[in-house]
């Protein structure tokens, strides 16, 4: 696992986020977040549950609305201009707690969809890049079964694959296994850390801490809709400052 | 305290099931004779639909199909020694008018038009039902709908022909405005402009090439049309317009744009709440006060397009049950992937959407098809207004069940058929979620 941390991080800004604040209603969900994210920089966001971090990830590809402050990915600033918001789309890959892969398309059409539809890539060139990354991912005998027929990994390693088919700048996970049986926890993890070695920007929200200590250039720990503390992530586990962050480790590493 | 351990060291292999649980008698002792309350249930069941077929079958095995008249019918009863009320059907009636109960008064020398209409329906129908048939049929479905109503309207041919040219039109202005400017201003212009072309335009360009290169077969009036032809006409016109009408309107309820919405709502709800037989009054007697003076709409035209109208708002909301059931996190997928608002309706929520309310739709679809008799209430001439008709004739004065029986033996066909359809596409389309 280890070998992704050697990797370089780019100066080059992949992300950037400055005093952008959400709320639902009146409730106040995230609050002055100022974040920036490097080329290559392999993120994991971390924090009880309610903190703020799944929205966090969603406001970066406009599936939540922001209120006030900016977001800026790849260049592209991220305002309500509808291009805007599906050319960063399309730059910016992600993968959800439940999959959603969609049911009535085989694994391969899953994969192929979005390359054909929103690249206008041909058919052929859109079938052999699907079917290489389902070889990424390890299930290319199971391109012609439907998303029902697979287990919760396989599913979410197809989500992945899926979503490298638009060939990605950077990736989101949104809990990626918390909705997996551990014995398959290992397989999405082992395909999410052969991603990181390649050098690609992830930002995870994930509860693997075990994942965070390896693969992580950078732990962000959450809570009520701030950032509470930031660490490399020998010093986030090992050395933590914030009382919040000693009672949270204390808690999920503690059993 | 015994040995809590335990290690298996070999697996225990499959074996077949005993013998009362599979075959035959398996299966009757597993459905029908599972308990002796069952049995006891079984039993009278069975004896309940002999009673219905004991008293049915007698009546309706009747040979009385060369009979021309009632009165003959009740003679051919009686040298049988068959006496009383229900002695025996009188099928005789059905031979003589059938011909009536499926065209109304059309003449009878054009009867092979809307024949031929009905086996063209056939072909244009089959690549939208079923795979594995050509995909080039696709060019005959699309001119179907006029060719049909031309078949059976008749007349000159340029007029359904200058109505195609409207949505040609709509094609190639789209093309270039929405090249030029902008998708939606494209949108517009290619909503208008055909509209423009029907209203005002479409009929003296037909009159005017008719004038020129006549063409044409012998025109027949909406009122030679009748029974189950109007019926299909009325149903299947229905059944397509009001499934894509009833997808729009749901999406426009679902939208976040507050106008087009309120539109959305007032119009599903004004429709769903108020009788089918309300909208056909007005059909009948209103609509023309909303068109522009000069233009006389059809009757049949005008029934066609309030049945439409009120099985499109109960197929909106059977479309938004549809939309409701679906995850949230298909729209955020479809999103994330970049597809826009349309890519994702079509590629991912409507597929999803339409499939779960498959039995919805067809119900609604049956409805429809069901509700085409009441158009006999302002004048139509759909099959129970026929079978009115039939009794009124001399020959055939206090005939009853025969017709009623004969009308519901077809309904319950296309019906039957629409259904059994849709348990077909529900397995097709099963994908094992």
């Amino acid at each position: 696992m280890a070998t992704a941390k050697k990797l370089e991080v780019s100066d080059e800004v992949a992300i950037q986020i400055s005093k952008m604040n959400k709320w639902y209603g009146s409730f106040h969900v995230l609050r002055d977040i100022d974040l920036t994210v490097n080329r290559g920089e392999r993120i994991v966001i971390a924090g009880p549950s309610g903190s703020g971090k799944s929205t966090l990830i969603r406001c970066i590809n406009a599936l939540e609305e922001h209120q006030e402050g900016s977001i800026t990915v790849d260049g592209t600033l991220l305002s309500s201009d509808l291009k805007n918001i599906d050319t960063i789309r399309s730059e910016v890959g992600m993968c959800f707690q439940h999959f959603n892969l969609f049911p009535h398309l085989t694994i391969l059409e899953n994969c192929m969809l979005a390359p054909v539809w929103v690249r206008k890539t041909p058919q052929k060139e859109a079938r052999e890049t699907a079917m290489h990354f389902l070889e990424k991912v390890k299930i290319p005998e199971q391109a012609d079964k439907f998303p029902g027929q697979l287990s919760g990994g396989q599913q979410q390693r197809v989500a992945i694959a899926r979503s490298l088919c638009m060939k990605p700048r950077i990736m989101l996970f949104d809990e990626p296994t918390s909705a997996l049986d551990p014995e398959m926890i290992k397989e999405v993890l082992d395909t999410m850390v052969e991603l990181a070695e390649e050098g690609m920007t992830m930002l995870c929200v994930t509860h693997e801490m075990g994942f965070a200590r390896e693969v992580a250039n950078r732990v962000i720990f959450m809570d009520e809709g701030q950032i509470v503390e930031q660490n490399e992530p020998e010093e986030f586990f090992d050395n933590p400052k914030h009382e919040r962050t000693k009672l949270f480790l204390s808690q999920i590493l503690g059993h | 305290m015994a040995d809590l351990s335990f290690v298996r060291t070999e697996l225990v292999p499959q074996k077949t099931p005993p013998a009362s649980e599979v075959g035959v008698i398996g299966w009757m002792r597993a459905n029908l004779f599972s308990s002796i309350g069952n049995s006891i249930l079984t039993l009278l069941t069975l004896y309940c639909i002999y009673l219905v077929l004991a008293s049915i079958l007698p009546w309706a095995i009747s040979p009385t199909w060369g009979a021309a008249s009632l009165t003959e019918c009740r003679g051919i009863l009686h040298e049988l020694g068959r006496e009383g009320h229900f002695s025996g059907a009188c099928w005789g009636v059905i031979r003589d008018r059938w011909t009536q109960l499926l065209f109304g008064f059309y003449p009878s020398e054009l009867y092979w038009r809307p024949i031929l209409a009905f086996i063209l329906l056939g072909v244009a129908l089959a690549p939208v039902l079923f795979d594995g048939v050509t995909k080039k049929l696709l060019l005959l479905t699309a001119v179907y709908p006029f060719l049909c109503f031309w078949l059976i309207w008749g007349g000159s041919i340029w007029l359904p022909i200058s109505i195609i040219l409207g949505f040609v039109f709509a094609i190639v202005i789209y093309g270039i405005v929405s090249k030029a400017t902008s998708t939606l201003l494209g949108a517009i212009v290619a909503i208008v402009t055909p509209i423009i072309w029907w209203l005002f335009l479409a009929a003296p360009f037909g009159n005017l090439m008719q004038s020129f290169i006549p063409l044409g077969i012998e025109a027949v009036q909406s009122d030679k049309i009748g029974g189950f032809m109007l019926a299909i006409l009325i149903g299947l016109t229905g059944i397509f317009l009001s499934l894509p009408m009833g997808i729009v309107l749901a999406l426009g309820r679902q939208s976040d744009l507050p106008i087009l919405k309120g539109v959305c709502v007032a119009f599903i709800e004004f429709i769903r709440g108020v009788p089918l037989i309300t909208l056909l009054f007005v059909a009948s007697t209103l609509l023309n006060y909303f068109l522009p003076p000069g233009t006389s709409f059809d009757l049949v035209l005008r029934v066609m397009i309030m049945v439409t109208l009120f099985a499109a708002a109960y197929m909106a909301e059977v479309v938004r049950g549809g939309l409701a059931a679906l995850p949230k996190g298909q729209y955020e997928a479809a999103d994330s992937l970049g597809l826009d608002y349309w890519q994702a309706q079509r590629l991912i929520i409507m597929p999803q959407a339409l499939k779960i309310s498959i039995p919805g739709i067809v119900s609604t679809f049956i409805g429809l098809f069901k509700d085409t008799t009441l158009v006999g209430i302002v004048g139509l001439l759909d099959p129970l207004a026929l079978s009115t008709n039939i009794r009124a004739d001399m020959a055939w004065n206090g005939i009853l069940w025969e017709l009623y029986g004969f009308i519901a033996l077809i309904f319950f066909i296309f019906c039957f058929a629409m259904s059994r359809y849709s348990m077909y596409l529900e397995r097709k389309l099963a994908t094992g979620h």
